[in-house]
């Protein structure tokens, strides 16, 4: 079975956010697979392992990336391709055109990657990228079986779970609860520097289209700082009229 | 001059660290008050192949070098320092030697299952009446046909109630002194050999202190480690790879410390201001950055000269003192800043200051490795 998982390098969810002149820091800042991602390196070893084939993984992003490559490397992945983003502003439309330029090339039956970003936190890229491809998708998993050509998943929807079953080639997006991720072992990270690493640029790509970002960052800020909360006393009939009144005039909610 | 860790170095700084955070910080207090013997984090350490780090492939190793080694050691003391020396005897003197000095057979036998983490490295040396002096060893080894017997006793021997087998040294010729000393690999369970564990220490409860009672104790002539006579020789090198694990467990041990006293200054408020406010808590904290930073460069210097096939006495020596020197002061001023607090159980900081004592103790003496450095640098 072959096998690709598109992931993402993002902060270390520990770090603090710090903004300078307008744009996040990245000083210092420790970087990690994105957690829904590695939920996808874990699976895609997992149906490697029963099934046999190899497993790919993707990223598009900057030089250090390849850091979160290595990694998934390490878990167990067999090979990597990074597309080098050289600094261009992309957004999910164009991460998922760019992404699919590098799949289509190659041969597939599963397609793997999280359900969102910790970073931008839109979940976007993995069913725009299974549109551009023209296969079915189903997002944030929980439970994967692949049986022949027919894949059996249980998908979490707000809490509920659905019961899905599809054909493959299929794109899937990993929802916490899929599976534990292993720890790389160390004969895993002494290997890893061995696997192949493919470096690409955008231009290397057979693009169909243009990727240049269809959305524009026009201000980041970081959220106001919490305030000591305020508790309302008196009759309950006061207090909720209160409170009303609050919601509509201060909080302007209502 | 390159400062950056290899991205293997990296890697394995990431798990670790990972691992320690999730799998042994957070039984660390209970063992500290039971003593209980960290071994289901062995277990899962052996399931990430890191018992045999720094050993070679071919005998169940992964062939990772010394800094990674370090790293190992210090990430796991930042969190607990039981773990962290149990796991620096387990490679550093229970490996190490028979990798060292083995013969391939001894290696297949021996190394092979310790590399796998089947069984937990331990290496004998100290005894009551040879401890810094351990040219005064006094067990001893009579040759009877194509066996030896042994007969003395060893004491405060890290990690034996968990090992299979271990090298430890006992006189062949009296006659000859230092020269008349020989290790011998002794399988744990042989006639006559038996190991006590029930000393009560200042800190480190969960790592396995013991006393060894060898009695007409039996091992084949193909048990000896090395060269007959070269015991003392032997050993002396092996420890100098030892103090690169007393160092990295100092760097870790000092870390935490300064970890928690840093985020407790931060937090704790007095005269209407935090701690960290003060000049005069602000100074020990950066005194206790600046020392860590230090001695882990140190530490790292050691390991990579050693990685380079190079000498590496007097740098050893010299990361071990500084580091393990410099972690007393960290914990004892990690605990000045959290005040009442700090010398409450509670607060962690007191089981890290118990337990970096040993640093200036164990594998030489603050005052033999300045002896060492001492002579290193030529005084005579
Ligand atoms: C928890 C723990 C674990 C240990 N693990 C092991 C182990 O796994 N294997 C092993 O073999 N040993 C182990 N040891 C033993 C340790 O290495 C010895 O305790 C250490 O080498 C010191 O020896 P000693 O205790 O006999 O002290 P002594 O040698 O009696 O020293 C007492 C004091 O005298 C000083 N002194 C001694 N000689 C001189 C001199 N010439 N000049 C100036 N000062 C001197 C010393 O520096 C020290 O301050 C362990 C000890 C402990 C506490």
């Amino acid at each position: 079975m072959n096998i690709i998982v598109c992931l993402k390098q993002t902060f270390d969810t520990e770090e603090k956010i710090v903004l300078e002149s307008g744009k996040i820091s990245e000083d210092g800042v420790e970087f990690i697979i994105n957690p829904y991602d590695e939920y996808a390196v874990e699976e895609a070893i997992k149906l490697r392992d029963e099934h046999g084939g190899e497993i790919t993984v993707v990223t598009v992003g900057p030089e250090r990336a390849e850091s979160a490559l290595r990694t998934a490397l390490a878990m167990g992945a067999d090979k990597a391709v990074i597309v080098d983003d050289q600094g261009l502003e992309l957004d999910e439309y164009s991460v998922a055109k760019i992404l699919a330029a590098v799949i289509k090339e190659r041969e597939y039956d599963i397609i793997l990657g999280g359900n969102m970003a910790v970073d931008n936190g839109s979940g976007q890229v993995g069913p725009r990228l299974a549109e551009e491809l023209g296969i079915p998708q189903v997002t944030t998993i929980t439970k994967l079986d692949i049986d022949g050509g027919k894949a059996t998943i249980e998908r979490d929807v707000e809490g509920d779970m659905e019961v899905i079953e599809v054909s493959l080639p299929v794109l899937v997006t990993a929802q916490q609860g899929l599976n534990e991720p292993r720890y790389p072992s160390l004969p895993g990270i002494m290997k890893a520097k061995k696997k192949p690493m493919e470096r690409l640029t955008v231009d290397d790509l057979n693009i169909d289209g243009d990727v240049s970002a269809k959305t524009s960052v026009t201000e980041t800020f970081l959220p106001p700082k919490k305030e000591a909360g305020r508790v309302l006393n008196g009759d309950i009939q006061d207090q909720v009229k209160e409170l009303v009144a609050l919601l509509r005039n201060e909080a302007k909610v209502i | 001059m390159e400062f950056n860790l290899t991205e293997e170095q990296r890697m394995i700084k990431n798990v670790i660290r990972d691992f320690a955070e999730g799998e042994v910080e957070s039984g660390a207090d209970e063992r500290d008050k039971t003593g209980e013997f960290p071994l289901e984090v062995f277990k899962k350490m052996a399931k990430l192949d890191l018992m045999g780090l720094p050993f070679p492939e071919e005998y169940g190793g992964a062939g990772a070098d010394t800094i990674s080694f370090a790293i190992v050691v210090e990430e796991l003391s930042r969190v607990c320092a039981s773990t962290g020396i149990t796991y620096s005897a387990h490679i550093s003197l229970g490996g190490a030697p028979i990798n060292m000095f083995g013969t391939h057979e001894q290696k297949q036998k021996y190394l092979t299952p310790l590399a796998r983490g089947e069984y937990l490295g331990a290496f004998g040396l100290t005894e009551p009446q040879a401890g810094s002096d351990a040219g005064g060893t006094r067990t001893i080894a009579v040759r009877d046909g194509d066996e030896w017997v042994l007969n003395g006793s060893k004491c405060y021997i890290t990690n034996a109630s968990y090992a299979k087998a271990l090298a430890l040294t006992a006189v062949t010729d009296k006659s000859k002194g230092t020269s008349g000393i020989t290790a011998f690999i002794v399988p744990t369970d042989a006639k006559g050999f038996s190991v006590v564990a029930d000393y009560e220490k200042m800190g480190l409860h969960a790592s396995n202190t013991t006393q060894l009672f060898l009695e007409d104790v039996r091992v084949p002539h193909e048990n000896i480690l090395g060269v007959e006579g070269n015991g003392f020789k032997q050993f002396l090198a092996v420890l100098d790879g030892g103090r690169i694990g007393i160092g990295a467990m100092a760097v870790g041990i000092a870390q935490g410390a300064y970890e928690k006293a840093l985020a407790y200054a931060k937090e704790r408020v007095q005269f209407g201001q935090t701690l960290s406010k003060f000049q005069a808590i602000q100074f020990k904290l950066a005194d206790m950055a600046m020392n860590i930073e230090l001695a882990r460069n140190m530490v790292y210097k050691a390991a990579w000269l050693k990685d380079q096939g190079r000498k590496f006495t007097k740098e050893a020596a010299m990361a071990k003192l500084f580091a393990s020197e410099m972690c007393m002061r960290v914990c004892d001023q990690a605990i000045q800043i959290h005040g009442g607090n700090g010398y409450m159980r509670e607060y962690k900081v007191e089981r890290f200051f118990r337990d970096a004592k040993l640093l200036e103790i164990g594998e030489g003496t603050s005052e033999v490795l300045r002896m060492v450095i001492s002579r290193e640098i030529g005084c005579r």
